[in-house]
């Protein structure tokens, strides 16, 4: 049996024009939370945004890649339309489907440090899986 | 990338012979220099695109190429729809009719140079630009329609510049065919608060002056002199070509033609409901990127008259560099009716080319490349060489040459403002890490890459521009 790291975090990995996140944690829905906080990361100071509205999201794929494609999309859209920034996510999936919280607040460009609006999140290097020592990881390059 | 691993043909024009599944060549054009720097996913971004059905020629890459989604960018393909040929919404990109446009005023640099600051002030006041900026112009269901089935067109007509504008702009400023039905309520929702607005990253405007003129026949039709100011917008198709890409990038991903070496490469046939939904979509969301310019064209507009009374902007040209377009080119004797990708480069028509208005048809089109807020610009013009070399393409920027956490660790935004402006260039940005990001040194040398551009005869310099303004987006 595998032993689980109870570690979650991100990061970012290099691509030649845009910029890749990465998240990691002992579950899937963890892994695809702390690639929620990546993707903020890329657009401002993830810790100048302060918690106080929340938005409830959904979305399905026919595969867990494509899920995690379609869930940091959900984010930037509704990033695009309500004109926020989020920092808190709470993922719960049900097979290839997935029901997100995602808490923070609206813009404020020069507080919040912005830097770069994400367009989309692509299938490039794009990874969902359970690795040796047990943890999930989660990854794709985003447009920026 | 390998140099082992491609076949001189000449100086400048590079090949990945087929091997494999590759039904044509890949071609890179760039000098040995560019090519050792070149990442080694072009090669292997070009083999895949070579695999894909109904592609005509070679897969190319342009001298600026580097590591895109599926496609290099810097890459163009064509696809004859008799053979089966395929359209690509990775290989038109997110940010769907990306393109400059650039407007030669009537000042010279000596005129400028005492409201040079308030001007750059009055720019950043009237034009939105950055993350979670809004603008002032909002579009009901129906008028948002007929903006994406009208583009440039629909902007002039609602006061939005002058109908001399359209004919410096590619197809008069319009993608016929659009079909906003094809595009999500999301797409248009997301673009609700986003007209007339620049982004961000690697958008900006920049008042320029003309620094040097390479090509003394071709400056004065294209109105040039030396000292002469130019202004140089860079944004797209904003929130709502990001979304069209998005959607139907997953469709194509889910339902789009098989097999494919790489999933980024998913694509639909031309003649299937899905190619033609997002051939309908994908114009729609030029037509949004062409309006949009053309609004902030009138937003600049204001911003000089405003200081300096009855300056004159005219439009140069508009080209776009994320696109697929209907073209007709000779190949094997034929001539075809052809879908001609091009993601990161952009048209190089030559001189006598149908599709260029009457004031340019003794020189070629303008080919706009964009540099960084520190370093050149440049104007080269289209030569009838370029169809045989790369169906009429041609480069449209510098290309990163470094990441933005590379960058954002080398440099810091607020320094960076302040070297920018004791050498006369100044910057106006909301987010010192986006100036940051888009540091100058994080990009290749734009003046190589147009060197080269050249001398591969896929255009020829015509100017040389320097930045005075820059607004970052």
């Amino acid at each position: 049996m595998l032993s689980v790291r109870n570690t979650a975090g991100w990061e970012h990995f290099s691509h030649g024009s845009d910029i890749g996140v990465r998240g990691f944690g002992p579950s899937i829905e963890e892994a695809f939370e702390q690639a929620a906080v990546a993707l903020t990361a890329v657009v401002a100071d993830v810790s100048r945004i302060r918690e106080s509205e929340t938005v409830e999201v959904r979305c399905d794929a026919p595969d867990l890649e494509l899920l995690f494609v379609s869930w940091l999309n959900t984010i930037i859209y509704e990033m695009a339309v309500r004109t926020m920034l989020f920092k808190k996510f709470r993922v719960v999936t049900s097979g290839c489907s997935l029901t997100g919280t995602l808490v923070g607040e609206k813009v404020d460009p020069e507080r919040h440090q912005v830097a770069v609006e994400a367009k989309g999140a692509t299938v490039t290097a794009l990874r969902v899986h359970r690795e040796q020592d047990g943890q999930w990881l989660a990854q794709c390059v985003v447009d920026v | 990338m390998d140099l082992q691993s491609l076949t001189r043909r000449s100086e400048f024009e590079w090949c990945i012979e087929p091997t494999g599944q590759m039904r044509v060549p890949g071609i890179v054009y760039a000098g040995e220099q560019l090519i050792r720097e070149m990442d080694e996913k072009v090669r292997e971004q070009l083999t895949n695109v070579a695999t894909l059905p109904g592609i005509q020629r070679a897969a190319y890459a342009m001298p600026d190429a580097h590591w895109g989604y599926g496609f290099p960018i810097g890459g163009v393909a064509a696809f004859d729809p008799e053979e089966g040929g395929v359209i690509s919404a990775g290989g038109v990109g997110f940010d769907i009719s990306c393109g400059v446009r650039a407007l030669h005023t009537a000042l010279t640099a000596d005129q400028l140079e005492p409201r040079k600051a308030d001007l750059a002030d009055a720019l950043f006041r009237k034009i939105p630009a950055g993350v979670g900026s809004t603008g002032t112009i909002q579009l009901g269901e129906q008028e948002m329609d007929e903006m994406l089935r009208g583009g440039a067109q629909w902007a002039v007509a609602r006061g939005y510049g002058v109908p001399e504008d359209l004919e410096r702009i590619e197809e008069g400023g319009r993608a016929s065919d659009a079909k906003p039905e094809c595009v999500s309520h999301q797409a248009k929702k997301r673009q609700a608060h986003e007209m007339g607005t620049l982004g961000s990253g690697n958008h900006y405007l920049e008042v320029q002056r003309v620094a040097e003129i390479f090509d003394s026949r071709t400056a004065p039709v294209l109105g040039l002199q030396q000292n002469d100011i130019v202004v140089s917008i860079h944004c797209g198709s904003r929130g709502l070509g990001h979304q069209v890409g998005t959607d139907y990038l997953k469709i194509m991903v889910i339902e789009g033609w098989r097999p494919i070496p790489d999933r980024e490469l998913a694509c639909a046939p031309i003649r299937s409901e899905l190619g033609q939904h997002y051939l309908g979509a994908m114009r729609a969301a030029t037509n949004c990127a062409l309006a949009n310019r053309q609004i902030i064209t009138h937003l600049v507009r204001g911003a000089f008259t405003e200081l300096i009374p009855n300056t004159k902007l005219a439009l140069l040209y508009d080209v776009s560099h994320n696109t697929c377009k209907i073209e007709r080119h000779v190949v094997n004797g034929d001539s075809r009716e052809l879908f001609v990708h091009r993601k990161g480069a952009t048209r190089s028509f030559g001189p006598g080319h149908p599709e260029l208005p009457a004031s340019l048809q003794g020189v070629g089109q303008p080919v706009l490349i964009g540099g960084t807020m520190g370093t050149e610009s440049y104007i080269l013009i289209g030569t009838s060489r370029s169809e045989d070399l790369a169906f009429s393409s041609a480069c449209h920027g510098a290309g990163r040459s470094m990441s933005r956490t590379q960058a954002t660790k080398r440099w810091q935004g607020r320094k960076l403002i302040d070297e920018l402006a004791e050498r006369g260039v100044l910057i106006r940005t909301r987010s010192y890490r986006g100036v940051a990001e888009e540091a100058p040194g994080a990009y290749k040398d734009v003046n190589a890459v147009a060197q080269v551009a050249e001398q591969a005869g896929l255009a020829r310099r015509v100017a040389r521009l320097v930045p005075l303004i820059c607004v970052k987006g």
